[in-house]
């Protein structure tokens, strides 16, 4: 208790440099804590991914499309419990700044594959009665003050002109990490359009979303569809959802690389910078050290007063931190929802943040701790006056 | 001055030599130092800068080792113990009053005289009741609680007196008690002293360079260049 009372207040008698150093950490911390969830966020669209979901794309590559025709033969392949089908629409609301993911989809099968889509019975039946409805996230509604009934026109950009939706329902994630903010309207009122405008680009689809009965079924169903399309036309290619997100997120893998190192270095760097605190501190208190040796006090107690003032500032600067970590993450997520759909700090990355400053106090006293202990008593007294 | 005589000494140094290394050269300090210090004794040590009678102090005080020779003190030869049996023998035999006080700046004048208790086995309140005895005793009762910035240098001291005798120690060593103090503060923190000798008993070792310091004592050795002249 005693030393207790030593440390703590050892830790603020220099109020302004303790107060920078706190506010150093708390900074690390918090840039660490967001770097943090960006590269984790990055993979959520894979770790997000349902097992029992298979996604078939032209074998040459996704911008390629597949005749509509496909499902019912995919239907018919054996596991496969159903099939929903799409296009990534690519539109923009009003300006190009306002974009957001828009997806042309099969409505009925496409929500069944989709059970974290939350939407209320009466919107669900209203959007698959009217072929210009269309559903919204929460999110995306909120920012845009949306609300069913509106109308809402999109630019289209692959598949150009302008094309207005009713929005008949605003759907909500199951899990706090489920995308809010995308936007799903009618296949057919997209297929219809481009038939009468342009025909060839009529009856064809972006991807196929296929369900399974089992996970263990998906490697199988993947084959067998697959097989099915060899040697067409558009040959195709089926994974499983991880796998297709994985192949998204891999394209960007060496910026993900870069970020957690740049998360890494901003540790290290603090690191530094707290272990020169403490430096400072351990020198100007050499005297100090000396006279507890004095009186009888040995290494153990040395090392507790300076392990204990730099774990103390550390962790109230990661404390602080990591308390200043929320407000930031809200913010990203309203100002850079087209971006981060969701921010969501994790309890993982918490704990993280609380380890780093832990560990940068303890870093930080090793060296202090070491010239503290070491020192004679005689030299150490020298430096009292 | 006869009483030095006739009390068995609870110092004795024999053949005690010290050096410092500075780079490459070996400056001598302390040369075949021979002397003993009876129990109950008042001794100043005096000499010039650089004489060695402060690392004289801190070898006695065992807050320094020595090259070659022999320091018993109480029939202990501290040369023999061990880092942490040394820190054992010195909280508990030895009192120390530095020039400079040496208190904690973190710490009220309470906690400062407390922290030689922290490493003995009494309760809290045993803590509390002694150390309340001993800032009685230095007249500092009222000023417990004011932390050592808000006390004068005199004040100071007294508090460095006070946890320097918490622990009851056989000897008190004194470098320079006076060194930082104006006159009538000095003359105080010396009076002082001298009483904890007369009244208490207390062997007191003393470095000095103020011959009116050195008057108080019983004894005054001399070092020059690190060899102790007669009286």
């Amino acid at each position: 208790m005693f030393f207790l009372k030593l440390i703590i207040r050892n830790a603020f008698r220099h109020r302004l440099r303790t107060v920078l150093t706190v506010v150093g950490v708390a900074i690390a911390v918090m840039a660490f804590g967001l770097l943090s969830t960006l590269v984790g966020l990055w993979y959520l669209g894979v770790e997000s991914s349902s097992a029992t979901r298979l996604v078939t794309r032209n074998s040459i590559s996704l911008v390629f499309s597949l005749p509509v025709a496909y499902k019912d033969r995919i239907r018919q392949v054996p596991g496969v419990k159903s099939v929903s089908w799409g296009n990534w629409f690519g539109g923009v609301y009003i300006e190009p700044k306002n974009f957001f993911p828009n997806f042309a989809v099969e409505p009925g099968s496409y929500l069944g594959l989709y059970p974290e889509f939350i939407l209320p019975p009466d919107q669900k039946a209203a959007f698959l009665l009217d072929r210009r409805g269309a559903v919204a996230g929460r999110k995306l509604a909120e920012k845009y003050r949306w609300k069913t009934g509106d109308q809402i026109t999109l630019k289209g950009t692959i598949f150009p002109g302008e094309w207005p939706f009713v929005l008949r329902g605003i759907y909500r994630g199951a899990q706090k990490s489920t995308d809010e903010t995308q936007f799903f309207f009618n296949w057919n009122y997209l297929n219809e359009t481009l038939k009468k405008t342009v025909p060839r680009r009529a009856d064809q689809v972006g991807f196929y979303m296929t369900g399974v009965s089992r996970p263990d079924q998906a490697a199988e169903v993947s084959v067998a569809i697959d097989t099915l399309f060899h040697n067409s036309l558009a040959e195709t290619l089926t994974e499983t959802e991880k796998a297709f997100q994985l192949g998204f997120v891999s394209m960007t893998e060496a910026i993900m690389v870069a970020i957690r190192i740049v998360s890494y270095v901003v540790i290290v760097i603090i690191m530094v910078v707290a272990a020169n605190t403490m430096a400072m501190t351990a020198r100007e208190r050499m005297g100090e050290f000396a006279t507890l040796k004095t009186l009888g006090f040995g290494p153990w107690y040395i090392a507790l007063v300076v392990f204990g003032e730099s774990i103390t500032i550390s962790m109230v600067g990661g404390f602080t931190g990591v308390l200043l970590t929320f407000p930031a993450a809200c913010w990203i997520e309203a100002e850079l929802s087209q971006f981060f759909p969701v921010f969501n700090i994790s309890p993982m990355t918490i704990y993280l943040d609380l380890l780093a400053s832990f560990t940068v106090g303890v870093t930080a006293a090793v060296f202090p701790t070491w010239r503290g202990v070491t020192i004679g008593i005689a030299e150490g007294l020298r430096r009292v006056g | 001055m006869n009483s030095t005589v006739i009390r068995p000494p609870i110092v004795r140094i024999r053949n005690l030599t010290k050096s410092y290394q500075r780079g490459n050269q070996n400056i001598p300090v302390l040369m075949d130092i021979d002397f003993d210090i009876a129990d109950g004794e008042f001794l100043a040590l005096m000499g010039p800068s650089g004489s060695g009678k402060s690392t004289l102090l801190n070898l006695i005080a065992g807050i320094d080792k020595a090259d070659t020779g022999q320091i018993v003190i109480g029939g202990v030869d501290i040369a023999l113990l061990t880092e942490a049996e040394l820190a054992r023998w010195r909280s508990t035999n030895v009192g120390f009053i530095f020039q400079f006080y040496n208190l904690i700046p973190v710490l009220t004048a309470f906690e400062n005289v407390e922290l030689p208790l922290l490493l003995t086995a009494l309760s809290r309140k045993e803590r509390c009741e002694h150390v309340e005895t001993v800032l009685r005793l230095v007249n500092l009762e009222e000023r417990m609680d004011h932390y050592p910035s808000q006390l004068s240098g005199g004040q100071q001291q007294r508090v460095a007196i006070a946890r320097a005798i918490i622990t009851d120690p056989t000897i008190l060593v004194a470098d320079e008690p006076t060194g930082d103090l104006d006159r009538l503060s000095a003359e105080d923190i010396l009076t002082f002293i001298d009483r904890l000798n007369r009244e208490f008993g207390k062997t007191v070792i003393m470095v000095t360079h103020d011959p009116r310091a050195a008057e108080k004592a019983h004894l005054v050795r001399h070092l020059e260049k690190g060899v102790l002249s007669d009286n």
